[in-house]
C-alpha cells in the first residue's frame, strides 16, 4: 500500500487504486509514512491499556444495541411480558423495558450481559493499567499529565458504570440510588436541596432514570472518547516506554513495527478481547435483575451491594464508627457519612497527584522513557502495595457479609478487623514490600557480583570446597545493573542562607524515599568480585 | 516528523542537560551492551514449519467462518419461547457461544500468524525530547508576541478586564437553568403519610392489622392506609412511611416515660427507613430483638428504643407512636416526631 | 423415672394448667388465636401408640436437653406447645439434635428415618397444642404448582429477600448468626419456619402470611429453583461481590494469560 503514490496510478489493481484515491483526497500516503512503521515495544503489561480501551469500544457497540430497546421512563406499568414470576406486577417502563430486552428479544440478554461485563471488565482492566503503570514509573516525566488523563479515564469509568447500574430500576439499583441519596443528603447545608435536584423531589421522585441516562449514554461516553483520544494521542507524542534492557535506552524505543506486526497482534487482540467478553455473557449470568424485582422502597435483599468499582466507597461507609453524628447548633453533621466521602475523595487526589510529588522529591527533570524494575523504587513499590492494601480492605468491606456466611465467622468481627486493617494492613504491607524490595534488590547484586550460582560444588586442589559460580553475559548483567540508585537530599541553606520549611520537607520526604538503598554494583567493583573470585579459585 | 527536525533534535539533546536531581549517576556504571542478538524461530529455519503455520492461520480463520455461521443457525433454530425461560437460556448461550468463538479464531490467527510468520526480530527507532528544538520555541514566543502586539491584549486594560467580566458572568444563565432540576425540599422530608387514626396495613396490599394479629415473635411490614392506593408520589411517600411492626414481651421493653404509651401491650412500631443513608432496616433477630441493616450493617436495638449498637448509623429508628382504635385494628397515635431517614444539614430545624 | 409416674405427673390437672401456661409463655401464645390452617386438634387423630414411641425416642435422644417431660433445662428451651411442626422441622432438616453450641443450630445429614420424625412430632404435639405439620393441600406438588408466583415472588422480597437474599441465596445476621440458603429446602420445612420462626428468624403466623400466602411463596422459591437463570451459571446467586471477583480472577485473570501468550516470542 505504501508504494502507491499519486504519480503512478492505476498500477497495482484495486488495492492501489484505492491508496491513490485515498492520497489524493486525504493524503493518507503521508499519514503511513509517518505511521506506517512506528515501533511499539511488545510486553504482556502493555496490552492492558489495550483492554480497557477495547472493552470500551465493545461498551459502545452493544450499549448501542440496547438504547433500540430500552425506554428510560419511571412511569408505573403492569408488566405483561413473559417472565412468569413478574407478570401481573407493577413496575417502571425501565424495567420492563429492560425485562423486555431480557426475555423478548433473541440475542437481547446475551447483548445485556455482554455490556455489564465488558463495564465491570473496562474498570478492573484500566485500573490493572494504572498499577502497571504506577509500579513501572511510566508516570515519570513526560508523562505525568498522561497519568493525570488515565486518571479521569478511571474515574469517567466509574462514573458509566454507576450510571448505567442504575437504570433498570430494579430492586438492587433502586436500593443503590437510596444509599447515594442519603450520602447526598448527609453533605453539610447543600445535601437536602442537592438530593431534591438530582432526583427531582423526593428520593425517588419519577425523573432520575432519565437523567442518569442522559448522563450514561451522553456525556459520560463522550468525554471518555475525548479523554481516550487525548490519551493515545500523547502516546503518540511520548511514544511507548520500554522495560529495562540491553538496548533499551531514553533515546530509542524498541519493538516491532505498527504494520504489519503490531497492527496483526493488536488487531487480533481486539478480537480475542471482545470474543472473551462474548464467551462469559453467553454462559455467566450477570445482574439478573428480573431476580431482584422492580424498585420498591420497602423491601432489600441480603447481599446488596454496587458493582466492584463502587465497592470500595460503599465499604467506606460501612467501615465507618458508630454514633458519628454530631449537632452544630441545630444543624447535624453526619461525620458518619463526611469522613468516608473525604477520604475517598482524599485518596483519589493522592492517587491523581504521586507523580509531581515523587517528582518533587526526586528532583529529577530528565526524560524518562526506559521502565524501572518495581524491585528497583523500594519506597515507590512500598507505597504502591500500601495504596492496594488500603483499596483492597475498603473493597472487602463491601461484602462484610458475605465473607461473615462463607467463612462462617461473625459479621461483628468481620466489620471491625477490617476497620483494624484499614489502619494497620497499608502500612504492614509498605514495609514488607519494601524490605522484599531490597532483598531482591541485594540478590541481584550478590549475582552481578560473583554470577549465578550452578549447584556444582568441586573440591580445590588444596582441599576446599566451593560452588562454581557461572559468570553472567553481558545481556543478563545488565538487565540486573542497569538501574540509577538516588541518594537522599538533606536540607541545605538557600542563597539567603535560610533553611526553609519547605527544603525541610523536601529533605524528610527524600530521607524517606532514598534512606534504604542498594546501589548497583560498578564495573570496576564487578571486575574486582571476579579476580577475589579467581584468586580463591 | 520532518527529517530538518530531526537533525535539529540530534543537536538539542546533547544541548540540553536536564538535572538529574538525586540521582547518582556513577562514572563506572556498567555500560549497555546494546540490543541482544536475535533468535532465529523454527518458521525461519524450516519451510514445514513455516507451512505449518500457515495451515493453522488459514485453518482458524475458517473456523471462524463456521463459528459466526453457527451464530445465525442459532438465532434462528433457537428462538425465544413465550414463558420458557429453557428457551432463552438455549438462545443467549448458543447464539453468544457462536459469536465468541467466531471472533476469538479470527484475533487468536491474526496474532498466530503475527508471532510465527512476520519477521521477529526488534528494531529500534530514535526517540527525542518532548521540547520543542530551540528554534521551535523562539518561532512559538515570536508568534504569541506577535499575537499580543497585533490585538493589543496586554496594553488594552480595559477590553481585556471587561472580556474577563463577561466570560466570568456568561456561564451564569447556563448554571441557573439547572435550578429547576428539582423543588427546594422545603420541610417536606420532615413529613409522612402517618397521622392520627391511620391505620397500620400490610405491606404490599394494604390489609389492616389488628393487634391480637401481632403475636410474639412475628414481625409485620406495615404501609399507612391508603398508601397502596395513592395515585401519585406512592413510592415517595412509601420511601418514608414504611413501618416494621413487632411484639415482644412488655416486661423486656426499656420505654422512657415520654414514650410509655407509644406501644400496645408489647407491640412497638419503627420506621424502617435507615438514619444512616436509608436503607430498609428489615432484617429482625426474634431472640436477640436486634434490626439489622442488610447493606452498611448497622444494628438496633429493638427494645430498647432502637438504640444503635453496632455499625455505622448514629441515630435510633425514629419510633412511631401507635394505639388500637375501636376495632381493634392498629392506628397511628400521630406522625413520626422527627423526620425519618438519613440524617441531612436541617433536620432538627424547625420552621 | 418410669413411665407410669410420667404419665400420672402429666395426668395431674395442675400440671397440665402449667404446662400450659409455659407453653402459651415461651413460644407465644398467639398461635391458637391466629391459626386457621394450622390444625391443633390433630394431636387427637394421632394414635396414642405412635405418641408412645416417640415419647421413647424423646428420653432417649433429646431429654438430657430438653428435660425428660420437654419442659426445657438450661441447655435447651421447653418443647411444650411448640407442636410437630417445630420438631418435623429441627430433626426433619438435621438441626436436631444439636451438635455443637455455636452461634446458632446448623443443618446437618437428618439424624432420624421420617417414622421415628413423625412418631416424635406426634409425642411433642400431645404435650400441648401448637403448630402442625402443614397439610398437602398447601406443600404438595399440585398446590404449589397452581400458586401465584407473582404474588409470591413480591411477599417474598418484604418478608424473606433481607434475610435470604432475593433469590434465597441467603445472608448474615448479626454475631456470626446468618439466614440459611433456602435451595433444595423441602416446601413443608419453608412452610414449617415460617409458622414456627425457628431460632431468630420471626414468625410469620396466617395472619401475616395466609396459608395462600406462604403457598406461594414457596411456589416462587421452587419456581426460582426449577429455571436456572436465563443468562447462564449463576455465581451463586450472589449479586455483584461474586460478579467483581469473578471478572477480576477469570476475565481479566484469563486475558492476561493470553497477552503473556501474545507477547511471548515464538519458537
Amino acid at each position: 500500500m505504501s508504494n502507491a503514490t499519486a504519480t503512478d496510478n492505476k498500477k497495482g489493481g484495486f488495492l492501489a487504486g484505492t491508496a491513490n484515491y485515498l492520497d489524493e483526497r486525504v493524503g493518507v500516503a503521508g499519514i503511513l509514512k509517518e505511521f506506517g512503521r512506528k515501533v511499539f515495544p511488545d510486553h504482556w503489561s502493555f496490552m492492558l491499556g489495550e483492554v480497557a480501551l477495547y472493552s470500551f469500544l465493545v461498551l459502545l457497540l452493544s450499549g448501542t444495541f440496547l438504547t433500540f430497546w430500552f425506554q428510560p421512563s419511571m412511569v408505573p406499568v403492569i408488566y405483561e411480558g413473559s417472565y412468569a414470576p413478574l407478570k401481573g406486577a407493577e413496575m417502571s417502563i425501565a424495567y420492563a423495558s429492560t425485562l423486555d430486552i431480557s426475555f423478548e428479544i433473541r440475542g437481547g440478554l446475551l447483548f445485556r450481559q455482554v455490556h455489564h461485563w465488558s463495564a465491570l471488565l473496562f474498570v478492573a482492566a484500566a485500573g490493572l493499567h494504572m498499577l502497571r503503570v504506577f509500579f513501572t514509573g511510566a508516570f515519570r516525566k513526560p508523562r505525568e499529565i498522561n497519568w493525570v488523563v488515565g486518571f479521569v479515564l478511571f474515574v469517567l469509568g466509574m462514573a458509566g458504570g454507576f450510571t448505567g447500574y442504575s437504570l433498570p430500576d430494579d430492586l438492587l439499583s433502586g436500593n443503590g440510588l437510596r444509599i447515594i441519596d442519603g450520602m447526598i443528603k448527609g453533605i453539610p447545608y447543600i445535601g437536602a436541596y442537592t438530593s431534591s435536584l438530582l432526583f427531582g423531589g423526593e428520593f425517588p421522585g419519577e425523573a432520575i432514570v432519565a437523567r442518569l441516562y442522559s448522563l450514561h449514554i451522553m456525556i459520560v461516553p463522550a468525554l471518555i472518547l475525548v479523554f481516550v483520544a487525548v490519551h493515545l494521542f500523547m502516546v503518540v507524542i511520548h511514544k511507548h516506554t520500554h522495560y529495562a534492557g540491553p538496548g533499551k535506552r531514553d533515546d530509542n524505543v524498541v519493538g516491532y513495527p505498527l504494520m504489519p506486526v503490531y497492527v496483526a497482534k493488536a488487531g487480533g487482540f481486539f478480537f480475542i478481547v471482545f470474543g472473551v467478553i462474548m464467551l462469559i455473557a453467553a454462559t455467566f449470568t450477570i445482574n439478573p435483575i428480573w431476580a431482584y424485582g422492580a424498585y420498591d422502597p420497602s423491601p432489600v435483599s441480603a447481599g446488596t451491594q454496587p458493582d466492584w468499582y463502587i465497592g470500595w466507597l460503599d465499604g467506606a461507609l460501612r467501615l465507618a464508627p458508630t454514633h458519628m453524628e454530631y449537632m452544630i447548633g441545630d444543624f447535624t453533621l453526619s461525620l458518619n457519612i463526611l469522613i468516608p466521602l473525604v477520604v475517598g475523595i482524599l485518596f483519589l487526589v493522592i492517587v491523581a497527584l504521586y507523580p509531581f510529588l515523587e517528582a518533587w522529591v526526586t528532583g529529577d527533570k530528565r526524560e524518562h522513557h526506559v521502565l524501572d524494575r518495581p524491585r528497583n523504587t523500594p519506597v515507590r513499590t512500598g507505597i504502591g502495595a500500601a495504596g492496594i492494601t488500603f483499596y483492597a480492605v475498603l473493597w472487602a468491606g463491601a461484602s462484610t457479609d458475605l465473607i461473615a456466611t462463607h467463612f462462617q465467622v461473625s459479621l461483628n468481627h468481620v466489620l471491625t478487623s477490617m476497620q483494624i486493617l484499614l489502619i494497620v494492613g497499608p502500612i504492614a504491607a509498605y514495609m514488607i514490600t519494601k524490605r522484599a524490595c531490597l532483598s531482591l534488590m541485594r540478590k541481584d547484586r550478590e549475582i552481578a557480583l560473583h554470577g549465578r550460582e550452578t549447584g556444582r560444588v568441586v573440591r580445590l586442589p588444596h582441599g576446599e570446597y566451593i560452588e562454581v559460580h557461572e559468570p553472567m553475559d553481558e545481556y543478563e548483567l545488565y538487565k540486573l545493573v542497569g538501574y540509577k540508585a538516588y541518594e537522599p537530599m538533606l536540607a541545605r541553606p538557600n542563597a539567603k542562607g535560610v533553611i526553609t520549611l519547605r527544603s525541610r520537607i523536601r529533605a524528610v520526604l527524600s530521607r524517606f524515599y532514598f534512606e534504604d538503598r542498594v546501589v548497583p554494583p560498578t564495573k570496576g567493583e564487578i571486575a574486582a568480585a571476579h579476580d577475589h573470585g579467581k584468586e580463591l579459585h | 516528523m520532518s527529517d530538518k527536525s530531526k537533525s535539529l533534535a540530534k543537536a538539542e539533546d546533547a544541548e540540553h542537560d536536564y538535572s538529574a536531581g538525586l540521582a547518582v549517576i556513577a562514572p563506572d556504571a556498567v555500560k549497555d551492551p546494546g540490543m541482544e542478538p536475535h533468535r532465529v524461530r523454527m518458521t525461519d529455519k524450516s519451510e514445514a514449519h513455516e507451512k505449518r503455520a500457515a495451515r493453522q492461520v488459514a485453518a482458524l480463520f475458517l473456523f471462524s467462518i463456521v463459528s459466526s455461521a453457527f451464530a445465525l443457525y442459532a438465532y434462528f433454530a433457537f428462538p425465544i419461547v413465550e414463558g420458557s425461560n429453557a428457551s432463552v437460556r438455549d438462545n443467549t448461550l448458543l447464539l453468544g457461544v457462536g459469536a465468541a468463538f467466531g471472533m476469538l479464531a479470527i484475533g487468536v490467527g491474526a496474532v498466530h500468524w503475527a508471532k510465527t510468520l512476520m519477521p521477529d526480530a526488534e528494531v529500534s527507532e530514535a526517540r527525542h525530547q518532548t521540547r520543542g528544538s530551540e528554534e521551535t520555541r523562539a518561532r512559538a514566543i515570536e508568534i504569541i508576541d506577535l499575537a499580543n502586539k497585533e490585538s493589543g491584549f496586554s496594553r488594552r486594560k480595559l477590553i481585556r478586564r471587561s472580556l474577563y467580566g463577561a466570560l466570568a458572568f456568561f456561564p451564569l444563565p447556563g448554571l441557573i437553568v439547572f435550578a429547576d432540576l428539582g423543588p427546594n425540599p422545603g420541610d417536606s422530608l420532615k413529613h409522612t403519610m402517618w397521622k392520627k387514626g391511620t391505620r397500620l396495613t400490610r405491606d404490599p396490599d394494604g390489609k389492616p392489622i389488628k393487634a391480637s394479629d401481632v403475636t410474639i415473635g412475628s414481625v409485620f411490614h406495615v404501609i399507612p392506609e391508603g398508601l397502596a392506593e395513592l395515585e401519585h408520589h406512592k413510592l415517595e411517600e412509601k420511601a418514608k412511611a414504611a413501618v416494621l411492626l413487632v411484639r415482644v414481651d412488655p416486661s423486656i421493653l426499656k420505654e422512657s416515660a415520654e414514650r410509655k404509651d407509644w406501644s400496645y401491650d408489647g407491640i412497638v412500631a419503627y420506621s424502617k427507613i435507615c438514619t444512616h443513608v436509608g436503607c430498609p432496616v428489615a432484617l429482625y433477630e426474634q431472640q436477640t430483638h436486634h434490626l439489622l441493616c442488610p447493606c452498611h450493617q448497622s444494628t438496633f436495638d429493638l427494645t430498647d428504643a432502637c438504640r444503635v449498637v453496632f455499625g455505622p448509623a448514629a441515630r435510633p429508628l425514629p419510633q412511631l407512636p401507635i394505639a388500637v382504635d375501636a376495632e381493634g385494628y392498629l392506628v397511628a397515635q400521630d406522625d413520626f416526631n422527627e423526620p425519618v431517614g438519613p440524617s441531612f444539614w436541617e433536620r432538627s430545624v424547625n420552621e | 423415672m418410669t413411665k407410669q409416674k410420667l404419665n400420672n405427673a402429666r395426668r395431674s390437672p395442675f400440671a397440665a394448667i402449667l404446662v400450659i401456661l409455659a407453653g402459651l409463655l415461651i413460644s407465644g401464645g398467639g398461635y391458637a388465636v391466629a391459626s386457621d390452617a394450622v390444625d391443633t386438634t390433630s394431636v387427637a387423630a394421632t394414635s396414642q401408640a405412635t405418641v408412645d414411641a416417640g415419647k421413647k425416642l424423646f428420653l432417649a435422644n433429646c431429654a438430657s436437653c430438653h428435660g425428660s417431660n420437654a419442659e426445657g433445662t438450661n441447655m435447651g428451651p421447653s418443647l411444650i406447645g411448640v407442636g410437630a411442626a417445630s420438631v418435623d422441622f429441627q430433626v426433619g432438616t438435621g438441626r436436631m439434635p444439636g451438635q455443637n453450641s455455636g452461634p446458632q443450630l446448623m443443618k446437618k445429614p437428618v439424624q432420624f428415618t421420617e417414622e421415628q420424625t413423625a412418631q416424635l412430632a406426634a409425642y411433642v404435639a400431645s404435650l400441648a397444642p401448637g403448630p402442625s405439620i402443614p397439610s398437602e393441600e398447601w406443600v404438595g406438588e399440585a398446590a404449589l404448582a397452581a400458586g401465584d408466583t407473582m404474588k409470591g415472588g413480591e411477599l417474598f422480597r418484604i418478608n424473606c429477600a433481607m434475610c435470604h437474599n432475593a433469590v434465597g441465596a441467603g445472608g448474615a445476621l448479626t454475631e456470626g448468626k446468618f439466614a440459611p440458603r433456602l435451595e433444595g429446602v423441602e416446601a413443608k420445612h419453608i412452610y414449617e419456619a415460617m409458622v414456627i420462626g425457628p431460632q431468630n428468624m420471626p414468625v410469620f403466623n396466617d395472619a401475616n402470611l395466609t396459608p395462600e400466602d406462604k403457598r406461594d411463596i414457596i411456589s416462587y422459591l421452587k419456581y426460582v429453583e426449577a429455571n436456572p437463570s436465563a443468562g447462564g451459571e449463576e455465581l451463586g446467586g450472589l449479586g455483584p461481590v461474586a460478579e467483581g471477583l469473578f471478572v477480576w480472577i477469570f476475565v481479566l485473570g484469563g486475558i492476561v494469560v493470553i497477552t503473556i501468550w501474545l507477547g511471548a516470542k515464538s519458537n
